[in-house]
This record gives C-alpha cells, sequence and structure tokens, in this order.
C-alpha cells in the first residue's frame, strides 16, 4: 500500500504539479491569442512577445520597489508590480492596433496579411525588450520559495517519497483561477463581453444589432495584453525571465487554442493543461515510479522515459497536427473561418 | 496611367531594375572603401546566400500563396548535408553502432510498411484508426530496441573528437545538392500532412516543424555531433596559408602591388563569391523559365483564386505540393552553401528570427511573387541587417556624447545598441507592407 502512494506521490510531485503550474500559464497565454483570434480573426505571433514585454516591465518595477525597500513577504514582489505590466502590456497592444492591425482591418485585409504584420510587431518588440532590458537569463521571483516543502511533506506523512509545491507554483495556479474567472464574468455578465461574445460569433449579425466593432477590438486588445502580462510575469516568477523563451512558448499555446477550439475561451484552458500535462507526463522517466508498483523482478532497465525532454516542443506539435486533421474544430467545436 | 515626371525611373520601367541593383552595388562599394574591402566582400557573400534563400520562400509564397514559416528548418537540413557529405567516416563508430542502427532502420521501414498496408486494407473507421496507433506505438518500442544502444555505442567512441558517424568524405561542394534533396524530402513528408491545412494553420504547423528539426540535429549527436557542432569542414577555395606560400600568387600580389596577407583573405572571398553568384544565377534563370511557363501561369492562378483553379480542373494540392518541394530545395541549397562558408556546423546558431522571419522581410521587401525583387530583397536586408548594428552604434554614441564616459545610461545605450537592427527590421516590413505592399520591384502583372 505504502508503495502505491510512493509511486503517486512521485507522479504528482514530478508530474501533476509541474504540469498544472505551466498548464495555468499557457491557459493564460492561448486564452489571449484565442480572444484575439476570435474577433480578429489572425493568428497573432507577436503575442509571446508582448508576454516578455509585459514581464519585462514587471522586473523593472519590481527592482524599483526592492530598491526602495518595499515588498510583501513572504510573496515575491512581482506581484504587487503586476498592475505596471499589465498597463504596459495592453497600452502596447492598443497602439499596435492603431500604429499596424487598424489599417489592414478597415481595408478588410485576409486574415494572412495581418499575420505578416503581426510578424513585423514581433521583430520590433524583441528588439525593444532586448533593448530595454538585454537578453539574459534573470530570477524574478523573491520571497519565500516553498508553499509544501518535500522534508516536511514526508515526516508529516512517513512517506519514502517527498512531494515539493513551490510558492510560486501555488501562486500561479491561484493568480490564473482568479484571472480567469474575472474574464468568463466579464465574458458572461457584462454588455461588452457580452457584445464581443456576438461579435465573435456572427460579426454581421452583431453589427445589425448596434454592437460597435472599435469597442469590441478595443476590449479585445486590452485584455490579450492584460492576459499576456500576467502569463508572462507567472512564467517568469516559476521558471525564470529570458525574452527568448517567451517566443518558443507561441507554439504550445498556439497548439492549446486550436486544441480547444479557436475562439473558444474554455477550450483555450481545457487545451493548455491537456498540452501542458502531456508534456510533462511524456518526457517523465518512469524507472522509478515503475519500481515501486512492479515486483522486484521486473525492475526495468533503462529511464522508462518516453521522450527526452528536449523534445517537449515535439509533443505540442504532434497534438497540434493530429488535432488539425481529425477534428480541425477543436474540442469545443471553435469557429473554423 | 499616371505620368510621373519626377522620377525618371518610373517612366522607363524598363531602366528601373538594373538601376535599383547597381544603387546595391554602389552600397557595397561604398561599405569597401568606408569599413574595409574583406568586411564588403563578407556582406557580399552573405547576400548572395541570402537571396538564395528568398528565391526559395519566394517560389512558396511569391509563386504559390504558401505561407511557410519553418526556413529555418530547411535552411538547417542542408547545413547538415553539408556535414554528412564532407566530413570523413568514422569507422570506429560504424562498426560499434553501425549494425544496430542498420535494424532499426530496417524496423522503421517495415513499420511505415505495415501503417500503408493497415490502412490499404482495413477499412476506414475506429478500427482502421486503432490499428495505426497501435502499429505506431508498437513500432516505436521496437525500433527503440535497436535505437537506443546503437545511438549510446556511436557516441561513446572517442566523443571529445568524434562521437558520431561521419560523413562520406566528398567535396563539400556535393553537398549543395544533397543538402537541397534532403530538404526537398522533409518538405515531401511534411507537404504530405500540412498542406491540405488552411494559411495560418499551415504557418504554425511549419513553425513547429523547424523548430523539431532544429531540436532533432541539436539532440542526436550521434548524426551531426549536435551541440558540440562540426568544425573545420572542407573548403572547395584554397587556404590563405597556402595562397601565402605559393610563388603565382605573390607575383600575382606583387603585380597589383597588395599586400599579400590581406590580398589573400580577398582572393578567398572572391573565390566563394563567384561559386556562389554562379549558383545563384543558375537559379533565378530556372526560376524565371518556370514562373513565366505555362506551370508558372498555372501556379499564380492557383495562388489568386484556388476555388476557380480548382474549378478549371487543375490539380491544387499537386501544384502545392511541387512547389513547396522545390522552394525547400533551394532554402537547402542555400543551406549548405551558407555551412560551406562558415567552415562549421553549428546547430546552436540557428534561430528563427534570422532564418525565418529575416528571409520574409527580404521577399516582401523584395516584392513577392517576382524573382529579381526576392534577390534584391535578399541583398539589401541582407546588407541593412549587417550594418545597422554598426550604424546604430555610431547613433547612441552620438546622442550620449554629452554623457560622461562611464555614465550608465551611456554605457547601457551602447551595449544595447546591437539590439536597434531588431527593432529596424520590424519597422522596415512594416512600412514596406503599408505603404508599397507589392515591394521594391512589383510582380509584373497580366503579362
Amino acid at each position: 500500500m505504502t508503495d502505491v502512494a510512493n509511486a503517486v506521490v512521485l507522479l504528482m510531485n514530478f508530474v501533476i504539479v509541474p504540469g498544472v503550474a505551466y498548464g495555468s500559464q499557457l491557459a493564460l497565454g492561448a486564452l489571449g491569442v484565442t480572444l484575439v483570434f476570435g474577433i480578429l480573426r489572425f493568428a497573432n505571433f507577436s503575442h509571446g512577445d508582448v508576454m516578455a514585454f509585459g514581464a519585462m516591465v514587471v522586473l523593472l518595477a519590481t527592482w524599483w520597489f526592492q530598491g526602495m525597500d518595499v515588498g510583501i513577504a513572504p510573496l515575491p514582489t512581482a506581484l504587487i508590480a503586476l498592475p505596471f505590466g499589465i498597463v504596459a502590456a495592453a497600452a502596447f497592444n492598443l497602439s499596435a492596433d492603431r500604429l499596424v492591425f487598424r489599417f489592414y482591418r478597415r481595408r478588410k485585409s485576409p486574415p494572412v496579411i495581418l499575420l505578416i504584420a503581426s510578424v513585423g510587431v514581433m521583430f520590433a518588440l524583441q528588439g525593444i525588450v532586448r533593448f530595454i532590458i538585454g537578453p539574459e537569463d534573470r530570477r524574478v521571483a523573491d520571497g519565500a520559495r516553498f508553499l509544501i516543502k518535500a522534508s516536511e511533506f514526508k515526516q508529516a506523512t512517513g512517506l519514502k517519497e517527498g512531494l515539493a509545491i513551490k510558492l510560486s507554483q501555488g501562486l500561479t495556479v491561484v493568480v490564473t483561477v482568479v484571472a480567469v474567472a474575472a474574464l468568463f464574468w466579464f465574458l458572461h455578465r457584462t454588455r461588452a463581453g457580452k457584445a464581443m461574445r456576438a461579435y465573435s460569433d456572427n460579426e454581421d449579425l452583431a453589427l445589425l444589432s448596434g454592437v460597435s466593432p472599435d469597442r469590441v477590438v478595443f476590449y479585445a486588445w486590452l485584455i490579450a495584453g492584460t492576459l499576456a502580462a500576467i502569463a508572462g510575469t507567472m512564467y517568469g516568477i516559476d521558471k525564470s525571465f529570458k525574452p527568448f523563451t517567451y517566443f518558443h512558448l507561441l507554439l504550445p499555446i498556439f497548439a492549446s487554442a486550436i486544441l480547444g477550439g479557436i475562439g473558444q475561451p474554455v477550450g483555450a484552458v481545457v487545451g493548455a493543461f491537456i498540452v501542458a500535462l502531456s508534456e510533462t507526463a511524456v518526457t517523465y522517466a518512469y524507472k522509478k515510479f515503475l519500481r515501486y508498483l512492479l515486483p522486484e523482478s521486473w525492475e526495468p532497465s533503462g529511464l522508462m522515459q518516453l521522450l527526452s525532454t528536449d523534445y517537449k516542443l515535439a509533443i505540442s506539435f504532434v497534438i497540434l497536427v493530429v488535432v488539425l486533421l481529425v477534428r480541425p474544430t477543436g474540442i469545443f467545436r471553435g469557429r473554423v473561418f | 496611367m499616371k505620368t510621373g515626371l519626377r522620377n525618371p525611373l518610373r517612366r522607363r520601367p524598363a531602366l528601373r531594375t538594373p538601376g535599383l541593383f547597381a544603387v546595391m552595388a554602389l552600397l557595397l562599394v561604398a561599405v569597401g572603401f568606408g569599413q574595409s574591402w574583406v568586411v564588403s566582400l563578407s556582406i557580399l557573400n552573405l547576400c548572395l546566400i541570402s537571396a538564395i534563400m528568398a528565391l526559395g520562400l519566394n517560389m512558396q509564397w511569391g509563386y504559390a500563396g504558401l505561407l511557410n514559416v519553418g526556413v529555418m528548418g530547411f535552411a538547417a537540413l542542408g547545413g547538415l548535408a553539408g556535414v554528412l557529405v564532407s566530413q570523413p567516416p568514422v569507422a570506429d563508430a560504424w562498426a560499434a553502432g553501425g549494425e544496430d542502427l542498420g535494424y532499426a532502420l530496417a524496423v522503421l521501414v517495415g513499420v511505415v510498411i505495415a501503417i500503408v498496408l493497415a490502412r490499404r486494407h482495413v477499412r476506414k473507421g475506429p478500427l482502421r484508426t486503432a490499428a495505426t496507433v497501435l502499429l505506431l506505438v508498437a513500432g516505436f518500442f521496437l525500433i527503440r530496441i535497436f535505437f537506443d544502444p546503437a545511438v549510446d555505442a556511436i557516441e561513446d567512441v572517442d566523443s571529445a573528437r568524434t562521437g558520431y558517424l561521419g560523413g562520406a568524405g566528398l567535396p563539400i561542394v556535393f553537398s549543395w545538392a544533397i543538402g537541397g534533396l534532403l530538404a526537398a524530402g522533409a518538405a515531401w513528408l511534411i507537404g504530405k500532412v500540412a498542406l491540405g491545412l488552411r494559411s495560418d494553420y499551415f504557418a504554425i504547423a511549419t513553425l513547429g516543424i523547424a523548430e523539431i528539426v532544429i531540436t532533432v540535429i541539436k539532440n542526436e549527436d550521434w548524426l551531426g555531433r549536435g551541440v558540440k557542432n562540426v568544425t573545420g569542414l572542407d573548403r572547395p577555395v584554397p587556404y590563405e596559408v597556402d595562397l601565402q606560400a605559393s610563388a603565382w600568387f605573390l607575383d600575382l600580389a606583387s603585380w597589383l602591388g597588395a599586400d599579400p596577407i590581406l590580398g589573400a583573405s580577398i582572393f578567398v572571398k572572391l573565390c566563394y563569391a563567384a561559386l556562389f553568384a554562379l549558383v545563384l544565377m543558375a537559379i533565378v534563370l530556372l526560376a524565371e523559365r518556370a514562373l513565366n511557363s505555362p506551370w508558372g501561369r498555372m501556379m499564380r492562378a492557383i495562388r489568386d483564386n484556388e476555388a476557380a483553379a480548382a474549378a478549371m480542373g487543375k490539380n491544387v494540392t499537386r501544384r502545392h505540393m511541387e512547389i513547396f518541394v522545390l522552394g525547400a530545395a533551394v532554402m537547402g541549397i542555400a543551406g549548405a552553401m551558407l555551412t560551406t562558408l562558415d567552415g562549421q556546423f553549428t546547430p546552436g546558431s540557428y534561430q528563427p528570427l534570422r532564418f525565418t522571419f529575416l528571409v520574409w522581410v527580404m521577399v516582401i521587401v523584395g516584392g513577392s511573387g517576382n524573382n529579381w525583387g526576392a534577390v534584391l530583397g535578399g541583398f539589401l536586408v541582407w546588407f541593412l541587417w549587417v550594418e545597422a548594428e554598426p550604424a546604430a552604434f555610431w547613433l547612441m554614441d552620438a546622442i550620449t556624447a554629452g554623457l560622461d564616459e562611464g555614465h550608465p545610461l551611456r554605457a547601457h545605450l551602447l551595449d544595447s545598441a546591437a539590439y536597434m537592427r531588431l527593432i529596424v527590421m520590424g519597422l522596415i516590413l512594416l512600412v514596406v507592407m503599408r505603404f508599397s505592399p507589392r515591394g521594391i520591384i512589383p510582380e509584373k502583372r497580366g503579362g
């Protein structure tokens, strides 16, 4: 019996907990992508770098607070710096729309043109972020490290395996739940949110009903920027802030949004957790886990790892391709325009 | 048509393209006088390679409207060919792991055949899906029984110097063709899966494939040493030291009144430039012939209205596959040439910004759908990409000249000046898209 408990704790510690934290970060990113897709009908390649931009502003504000000795220990200082990042990322998105995207939207350019324009925005934004803060890897988190320490868990339960939950992981999940709840409340309970859903569902009908397209687009960029800043900061607190990694998040984010059904907020969240948990589950080495469950003579000789962790990216890609081929509308029947 | 009197080139469109290339040549000459001829020729060599890469993308995007965001992957496969063709084979590694690797390959072929047969004989439905998945999973584990020990054995052979299978030991020029073939083969596989997708999904899929190609090359050390890099590749042109020691070259240098050391490095760069220019000219010539053939017209008709072309009986999927494979082959050739020029293969240096999105800027700025536009875009954008760095440094230096030498703001701005070029590229792309969406040398319409 303790063997089974040990095995479960092992799996929790190395697959479920990191997977859920990573899934929360992906969910916040995928929600932004899916909203912009639902309203503006194009895949926004600059979203990953908007996340980096928001996180960068948060990091700068964090340093400022730390310099003034303002903090909220044991929580990381970055949490009180978050509003600065949100304002900056939302402002960036809105000015990018005003300067770049609005022109093509008014001309009713095909989505491909908007996609390429977003590549231009991405290019410039990567330059801006590196110009301001440089390409180095930086630590964002301060304050307490762990919510539950492995040693404490072992003492409390008497098991051989420990379960460690980092404060950053717990925080990521809490912040994501709050942000997603607020978003769904907005989309379902407010006038503006309902207008957005109507516009996403059927543009012409929404326009006939008096929905103002400019307002809807304004809210879409505002929310996408807000979510991007939160996602970027949470990823930074959990791992570290390195501008280059945010571009690489783009693929799992797109995979999550498409798996859930593009344009569907619920789908983005569900898709994100599926992608994140598959990544951690497929790249985990099951040797120790199986040793607990199998009789001794069956002990596996290899690591029992399906894929090396370097191939994490391949998993989101396989999911993406399989969804596109088998069920292009995704789990929640997103719109395929 | 408006008759503009301001710009004489506009009135004589025939002179416009040569005029623009003359301006480009003047820019390179200016760098030669201003900085140095070695810098100017280095830029020229990479301009030539960039132009070929841009031509490849122009076929896919410009002729056919395929949104390929995976240029990096094809270029890297071409680069890998440079290693696989030119490096000497490592006999010990073959002896250690060759047999198991052969079995793994045989199992792979067997699994593929089994899946194809199963899909042909089982009726469409859940049973067929189940059979495919089962065969895939079983095959995956079966292959790893042979593959894992083979990889371990190969990577253990003198891992500090080799630790991989080596190559065929042929002259590296052959890798240009092999690189093209390798990239074309990969494109065929990718196209089988991804070509039916909508354009933005296709973009995301190719983006992912390029990343995976790079991950594989980085991690499969037995194939191309991964991030341990392969340096000192074979060269198609003479070495500087040999030139400096040979009598005919010293005679030539003294006849020209040039310094033999500088002269040797310029001579080598000129040799590369001549080789690359030959390849570029051959590809431009073929691309122009293809674009203006019935096949090229059909391709553009498909791009402009897929439904109408399909209704006229054109096989859209087949044509897309052809152009995707062709374009990828050209990118692979360019990738192999780049490895040849560098003399080394460093998988860590492949980044999407430099190898995918910069090529996109080249094609859009130059003029998508026009081969000469793509070539000019390749030259101009690479030139700006390189020269933006010293220009930004000079600019930052001028702006902050009033501050103290050690002022932190001045130090930070000078340190970060290199990243200005990303901002500049983004702005160039956005400005061209907005104000000159058809590029510098637009596609000829209705000809």
